[in-house]
């Protein structure tokens, strides 16, 4: 294992793990601010809807595929099928769309 | 351990399963994408067993590979995962007040979406032997998957590994998109979250910024304009 990565891992792993448990430690009141807890509460949409569009047309090996994947997941998604479910059907449709293309 | 905390333990496994099932699927696509950011399999799993985070993760391959600066690194974790502190100011509220320390600091190893979803589920306060339960079956699924991603992404043909890729990002938008369909700001702020996203790779003179800038300035910006302009009712909900 390389040390630079291995001191990476420990960074992420400390900043990541204080963030999860200080409120448990800290937290006895609710939070008060309405904009700091709306300000967390948008903070998952944003960051994941950032990391997907337009990274997921280069992760496959075509545009074309990653946007079926795209729309498969979209839509299989808003009809609310579980995590697995659209993890592993858009899989599939890249699959498919890779050996026909 | 009483006989009550040996049940809740046996429950936080039952319940822990397809969590542990879906961690399986969606870390071997993070040890893929580590292997393909030059990640041995000891470096991705050690990284998987330490920090629980697809989406942290995935977002430090990038910032490894290229030798991104601690600070950078530990402000993308920062801001990646600053969810995990709203859940965590959530499930403090669950926790018995008296409560000793050494539960609080064990049950904060894991807090993920998905172990905060079914935690905040769990009728009255939180018995802690129900979150080990749900941690001790999922955390080795998300290490062992990963592992795997790393060593079995040499074998599977390209085909299946292009295929894989996708999974992550079907993770991310199973997340999004079941609570934007019943929100209009929310349908409003993924979408344009994506469009903003598009745009800052387009824009020539942003190009310089890197892929770990992008996410926190993206996410400080949008989240904030978001909450200033759309605040939350006072009570929402933080059921998935």
């Amino acid at each position: 294992m390389r040390n630079k990565v291995l001191f990476a891992i420990l960074v992420m792993a400390a900043v990541t793990y204080l963030i999860r448990v200080l409120p448990l430690i800290f937290l006895r009141k609710p939070i008060k601010s309405r904009i700091f807890k709306s300000f967390l509460y948008y903070v998952p949409y944003v960051t994941l809807s950032v990391m997907t569009v337009p990274a997921i047309f280069t992760a496959t090996s075509s545009p074309i595929s990653g946007g079926v994947g795209l729309i498969t997941a979209v839509v299989l998604a808003y009809r609310k099928a579980s995590l697995i479910q659209v993890a592993s059907i858009a899989c599939v449709a890249v699959y498919l769309i890779e050996f026909i293309l | 351990m009483t006989l009550v905390d040996k049940e809740a333990f046996q429950k936080g496994i039952k319940d822990g399963i397809p969590i542990a099932l879906g961690y399986a699927a969606v870390s071997f696509a993070l040890g893929i994408a580590a292997r393909n950011h030059g990640f041995s399999w000891l470096e991705a799993t050690v990284m998987s067993l330490m920090n629980n985070t697809s989406a942290g993760e995935f977002a430090a391959l990038e910032l490894i590979r290229v030798n991104a600066p601690y600070a950078e690194l530990a402000l993308t974790q920062l801001i990646i995962n600053l969810r995990y502190l709203l859940m965590s100011c959530a499930l403090s509220q669950k926790l018995d007040e008296h409560l000793p320390f050494y539960h609080r600091f064990l049950i904060g190893f894991d807090v993920t979406d998905e172990i905060f979803g079914i935690s905040i589920g769990y009728p009255g306060k939180l018995n802690p032997f129900y979150s080990y339960g749900a941690m001790a079956i999922s955390i080795p699924c998300w290490a062992f998957g990963t592992c795997m991603g790393v060593l079995l992404g040499n074998v599977l043909p390209q085909s299946i590994v292009s295929a894989l890729s996708v999974a992550l990002y079907g993770m991310f938008l199973a997340i999004v998109i079941p609570p934007a369909r019943e929100s209009k700001v929310l349908a409003s702020v993924v979408l344009v979250s994506m469009a903003a996203s598009i745009v800052f790779d387009w824009i020539p003179f942003l190009s310089w910024v890197s892929g770990g800038m992008k996410i926190i300035v993206l996410t400080v910006l949008l989240s904030l304009g978001a909450a200033i302009l759309f605040p939350i009712e006072e009570e929402v909900s933080h059921e998935k």
